[in-house]
């Protein structure tokens, strides 16, 4: 790129964050500059996210060298970060829910009349010139509550422009969005470059970031591996980088004897999330589901296993029909969920090791309905033991623990239960290769113990890898069913995008 | 290896059960910190405070707390959930109005006692009804039923009180056992006690209230009933909130609407102050106890020595401001003296609050 | 104005607009809206239940309202709570409580009246001024134990009710003031009115529409509402968090040290118990006003009609045939209406919100 040379905006040299005894960030270094859009990529927890809190001023370095336009800076507030023209957008939009979506664009710098007063038609007439910028029809006076992900990253871009940044970064901002959403993103970073703005964009989709960015910078175990420009290099090249070996053998599905069907849904259907859900699992199978974040999958896993409500439809398992909105049953009849957010669904973080993987089942573990602790990390222990959970003892929280060790004590959790289908949300999300590599095993050995198992996972890869059968979820619809022989990325991605593409 | 046994042979590893000794366990914790000050308190009493070792002191003290023991126990179990339960004092207050109408209506005390405890229990349920099923904050929902219940109370006896109850049940009130001076009442307190220790502490019931204090979300995906484990809480309180009711209206021979004003703080105070987090998910009973005993202790030493409640009430309140701060200060001590000597390499802190906004990425 | 408005060249191609999801601007012209916020706001459903209690005391006693004595005390009653409200909706909105007001409330009380008894002369101005910065001082502690200690202000505030209160008995002991020793021309405060309207009714109203119109109106006002609606956005977002909360508290203290000041002209009398549990009083208000109790939405208006409507049941009830000893529980089945009410309300918006994203 002929702006390759140009002075950077911001650059970052051998910056490290520590959290605890965990190094967040070894040594992170990315040059920006202006007029380009830089991908930064790795793996989850490869300490990109950190690098982008240390740039918002959420956290500050431990060591390092942070410089914006040439000067160094080290911001104490996100204020300050912001005062110096640095926007940044994270993965979940952080609105104020009860305010007007102009409110949110404009907090603390609404513009004035006299007397300091708020000028509140300047501010939405304003807003609105902004949205008819971007391209969007959005209400300015309508509360941010309610709002799509989508939407609400629009909101986030205007507040990033009418702050006039500098550097605006993106922290994977498509992970949710549809095709059409994902192109008017586009098209909006690519006006904010040729302004001669600096743009950093997170993702895991290299399709997106070969169509999109200038350059590449890959990190791994929080460390700077190296910039590319992407005329220069290829997908292959980014991803072995990115993983520091050979990928290929990162899915070790074995064939499996496929037995009766263990959990049949039928016409599942909750207004407004999912509609005539119906397959079946069975038993020794993996089912994956896939589709784009937001789509409905993770709904409807909740609404089977009972967390959640639904309308109409019936789930069955062994034949027999479960009641719906009751997790109790569900784990009663053999099921068992691997929440996609562990910290916040899977486990308690602030609980032990012992108390976490004994959860399901303490009530089994009563005697004349007295518990003790020691009952527990009986249960506990040869359970933790087969995961090879890493801890130091069994009463320690789980909450210093990392994220692969969490997974850990949530399957476990899930395991004692001895379930006969296991639904498992996102199962390698932010957790370390080499860990990844001993979920996919495992899950693959339970499945060949009969197990049946239900995965939903946004990396398309893992899904292709490991299931026997690929279901797609698209704006709460099953749009394809496709057996592992057949399944392509193409195909898959096609039906999970097909409605989105097709009637518009 | 297989997965329809219940036990998994042959695990890879094994683990210590604990990750200190037991006697760091029992001595760096919260609750013995409380209980070495009640100690030290009752001990400086014995020795400084005029007749504070007398038989009548300790009679008196008991017979004054016994309300606030008692509800104390519930409360932990709802303050640990998350949750708070400001109608106390109103149930209270109603179960004596109540104990006093239908007496003097010619009922007998243990029948007008038994309706008044499912009338407590009814209050309960509703608060914990709002709470739990209509998903309403309690906080809100039980400064409704606190102006409510006293106002029901308060309703039904005007400002007049009643005062005849029979004196086997007024001296069964003030009883003691034997000469030790300890009131008859305490055995019904201890039995509680006990009962809601192992409620909370060693049943798999307790463990969820525990989960949903930390995590109600992840509670309620292993399985716990997070709206019916609400639903009991909030009529435990009600129910034991008009126990202490009971016990009221016989200690002081008076039924009146505005009995026991006010009461709902000095629980809330005594249950914070005995190691309980408002943030729900840490606490355990026997630190409360020690909390209520303290409060106790220190009203009754000084009293004896003169002051006034006004210094007590400071002192209360002082009790409580530092007990919730010295985490804060401590941490912020610590983080301080990291700052000074940077090779000691504390993790600077986020900014406030930001801590849990982590969690989906790295 | 949003359709045929120019866009800079930069914006995407045509057929991208066409195809994004519509979340329709509205086309009101800004007269019909305003009037649409006002006719439909929660304030104005509140202020319609007080004007029919009002209405209905006055039907069955027309002396209610048409007395001297009852036009004034329907206006001069409240004066206390309203101030009090108006600090409370304020810490609430920050998603926060300020339960020492009632104390605060006493000590300024008496202070007042230690003022003038100790200070005899002393300019009426000079004794309010005390009383607010008195009252803001301890707001300020209350303010900097939350934002610094990291502990639920429920928790803080309750230890500050009790420090305070202690402070005020040990202060006064058994004393008390009496009417006899303040001046004359403080006590007429208590009763005066400019074109018929009580002077105490005046200040709290003035002090309302300040405050409510600083929310509404001013940078800092809005941010105590983003503060609440998501503390942890704020955060990041980069808002003055601590400064905005510490101010509530200053502003919460300070106006419960000026409702102490007209509390002791109103009653003339002062005892150590003056303000006890009236902090719950100002919590109601704010909750029957619409402030949610977690933050983020309500007003100051509505929190000070909730005041009225708290104060003029306990006045009408008795008028209505209803014997006033029911009084709390009538406060308290309207308390938990509101919130019962808001969350439905709340519902449906978030109901309707979500229909209207499917819909586009």
């Amino acid at each position: 790129m002929a702006t390759a040379h140009a002075d950077a905006v911001l650059e970052l040299r051998d910056v490290s964050k520590s959290f605890g005894q965990v190094a967040a960030l070894r040594s992170g270094s990315i040059r920006v500059t202006p007029r380009s859009i830089h991908a930064l990529v790795g793996e989850n927890g490869a300490g990109k996210s950190t690098l982008v809190k240390i740039v918002a001023g959420v956290h500050r370095r431990d060591g390092g060298e942070m410089l914006l336009e040439g000067e160094s800076v080290d911001f104490h507030s996100t204020a300050e970060s912001k005062a110096r023209g640095i926007a940044v957008i994270y993965q979940e939009p952080t609105l104020f829910p009860d305010l007007s979506v102009t409110e949110n664009i404009f907090m603390g710098r609404q513009p004035l009349t006299t007397g300091r007063r708020i000028d509140r038609s300047a501010m939405y007439d304003e807003a609105q010139a902004l949205f008819d910028r971007l391209g969007v029809h959005i209400d300015p006076r309508r509360p941010a509550e309610g709002l799509s992900i989508a939407d609400q990253q629009i909101i986030e871009i205007a507040k990033a422009i009418s702050l006039d940044a500098k550097v605006l970064i993106m922290d994977e901002p498509t992970a949710a969005l549809s095709g059409v959403e994902v192109e008017r993103l586009f098209t909006v970073a690519r006006s904010l470059r040729d302004e001669g703005r600096g743009l950093v964009f997170i993702s895991h989709r290299f399709d997106e970031v070969f169509a999109l960015c200038d350059q590449i910078t890959v990190m791994r175990d929080g460390q700077y591996i190296d910039t590319l420009t992407t005329a220069d290099t290829d997908v292959d090249q980014i991803v072995s980088l990115m993983v520091g070996r050979e990928v290929g053998d990162l899915f070790p599905k074995t064939a499996a004897e496929l037995g009766e069907p263990v959990l049949q849904v039928r016409d599942l259907t909750m207004t407004g999330v999912f509609h005539d859900i119906s397959f079946e699992v069975r038993a020794g199978e993996i089912v994956g589901l896939a589709g784009l974040v937001g789509a409905g999958r993770s709904e409807i896993a909740r609404a089977i296993f009972g967390v959640d409500r639904y309308e109409s439809g019936v789930v069955t398992m062994d034949g027999i029909a479960i009641p719906g909105h009751d997790p109790r049953s569900a784990i009663r009849s053999g099921m068992a969920f691997i929440p996609e957010d562990r910290r916040k669904q899977g486990l308690v973080t602030q609980a032990s090791v012992a108390h976490n993987v004994s959860a399901a089942v303490r009530s089994r573990l009563s005697r004349w309905g007295f518990l003790t602790s020691g009952a527990e990390s009986r249960a506990a222990g040869p359970w933790a033991g087969r995961l090879e959970v890493k801890t130091g003892a069994l009463d320690m929280d789980a909450a210093t623990m990392s994220g692969g060790n969490q997974q850990k004590v949530v399957i476990a959790k899930w395991l004692a239960t001895d379930p006969r289908l296991l639904i498992i949300d996102e199962p390698t999300r932010g957790i370390d290769v080499g860990t990844k590599a001993e979920v996919h095993r495992l899950l693959s050995q339970l499945a060949g113990e009969g197990m049946a198992i239900l995965m939903i996972s946004s990396e398309l890869p893992e899904v292709l890898g490991m299931a026997d059968r690929v279901l797609v979820v698209c704006e709460g619809r099953l749009t394809a069913d496709i057996p592992r022989a057949e399944a392509t990325p193409e195909n898959v991605m096609r039906a999970a995008t097909r409605t989105t593409e097709g009637v518009r | 290896m297989t997965t329809t046994t219940q036990r998994p042979t042959d695990p890879a590893r094994t683990y210590a059960e604990h990750a200190a000794p037991l006697w760091q366990r029992l001595v760096l914790t919260r609750e013995t910190a409380i209980i070495a000050l009640l100690v030290a308190v009752v001990l400086y009493a014995m020795v400084n405070v005029r007749n504070f070792d007398g038989p009548l002191t300790l009679t008196y003290l008991l017979l004054d707390i016994t309300p606030i023991l008692l509800i104390a126990l519930p409360m932990t179990m709802v303050i640990v959930t998350g949750e708070i339960d400001l109608s106390v004092a109103s149930v209270v207050g109603l179960s004596t109005v109540l104990v006093g109408i239908l007496h003097a209506g010619g009922l007998s005390i243990p029948v007008a006692a038994v309706l008044a405890l499912l009338a407590g229990a009814a209050c309960g349920a509703l608060n914990g009804f709002l709470v739990a099923y209509v998903g309403l904050p309690s906080l809100a929902v039980t400064i409704g039923t606190l102006a409510l219940y006293r106002g029901l109370a308060v309703g039904l006896l005007g400002t007049k009180a009643i005062t005849e109850f029979p004196d086997r049940w007024t001296d069964l009130a003030t009883a003691k056992i034997g000469d030790t001076g300890i009131p008859l009442v305490m055995v019904l307190v201890a039995i509680l006690a006990i009962a809601f220790g192992l409620l909370l502490h060693f049943t798999s019931f307790g463990r969820g209230v525990f989960d949903i204090g930390l995590n109600s979300e992840a509670a309620r995906f292993t399985g716990v009933d997070v709206a019916r484990t609400k639903l009991i809480l909030f009529t435990l309180s009600g129910v034991v909130s008009a126990l202490a009711g009971i016990y009221y209206v016989l200690r002081f021979g008076s039924a009146r609407g505005d009995n026991a004003t006010g009461l709902e703080l000095q629980v809330i105070a005594a249950v914070l102050l005995g190691g309980v987090s408002i943030f729900g998910g840490r606490g355990r009973l026997h630190g409360v106890v020690a909390g209520v005993l303290l409060i106790g202790v220190v009203g009754s030493a000084l009293r004896l020595e003169g002051i006034t409640v006004n210094v007590i009430n400071i002192i209360i309140g002082l009790l409580l401001v530092a007990s919730v701060m010295s985490p804060s200060v401590l941490a912020w001590i610590s983080d301080r003296t990291a700052r000074r000597n940077p090779r000691a390499s504390r993790p600077t802190d986020a900014p406030l609050g930001v801590g849990q906004k982590e969690g989906r990425n790295s | 104005m949003s359709e045929t408005s120019t866009r800079p060249a930069s914006s995407p191609p045509e057929h991208a607009h066409e195809e994004i999801r519509l979340v329709a601007p509205s086309r009101q012209s800004p007269a019909v809206r305003a009037f649409n916020t006002v006719v439909r706001s929660r304030e104005m459903s509140i202020l319609l239940v007080l004007v029919l209690l009002v209405a209905a005391a006055t039907a069955k006693n027309p002396s209610f309202l048409f007395s001297g004595n009852g036009w004034r005390d329907l206006l001069l009653t409240p004066s206390i709570l309203l101030l009090l409200a108006a600090g409370q909706a304020v810490v609430i909105i920050t998603r926060n409580v300020d339960l020492s007001v009632g104390s605060v409330l006493a000590v300024t009380a008496y202070l007042t009246g230690r003022l003038f008894i100790d200070f005899p002369g002393i300019p009426i101005v000079v004794v309010a001024l005390a009383g607010l910065a008195v009252g803001g001082v301890l707001g300020l502690v209350n303010g900097l134990l939350v934002s610094l200690g990291r502990v639920p202000a429920l928790v803080i505030t309750l230890g500050t009710m009790y420090i305070y209160r202690g402070l005020v008995l040990t202060w006064a002991g058994s004393d008390r003031i009496n009417a006899s020793d303040l001046p004359r021309g403080f006590l007429r405060l208590g009763t005066q009115s400019v074109l018929g309207i009580p002077v105490l009714f005046v200040v709290a109203v003035v002090v309302v529409a300040a405050v409510g119109y600083y929310l509404h109106a001013h940078r800092g006002g809005r941010e105590l509402y983003a503060i609440g609606s998501d503390p942890d956005a704020a955060v990041l977002y980069g808002l003055p968090v601590r400064r905005r909360v510490l101010a509530a508290f200053v502003l919460s203290g300070a106006l419960a040290g000026l409702a102490g000041v007209v509390h002791a002209a109103r009653y003339g009398t002062v005892s150590s118990g003056a303000g006890t549990g009236i902090e719950l009083e100002a919590v109601a208000a704010v909750v029957i006003g619409g402030v949610a109790i977690f933050g983020g939405s309500g007003t100051v208006w509505g929190a000070a009609i909730g005041a009225m409507l708290l104060v003029t049941i306990d006045r009408a009830l008795p008028i209505l045939g209803i014997p006033d000893f029911w009084q709390r529980a009538v406060v308290g089945v309207l308390i938990i209406s509101a919130i019962v009410l808001d969350r439905v309300l709340s519902a449906r918006r978030t109901r309707k919100l979500i229909e209207a994203r499917e819909q586009s």
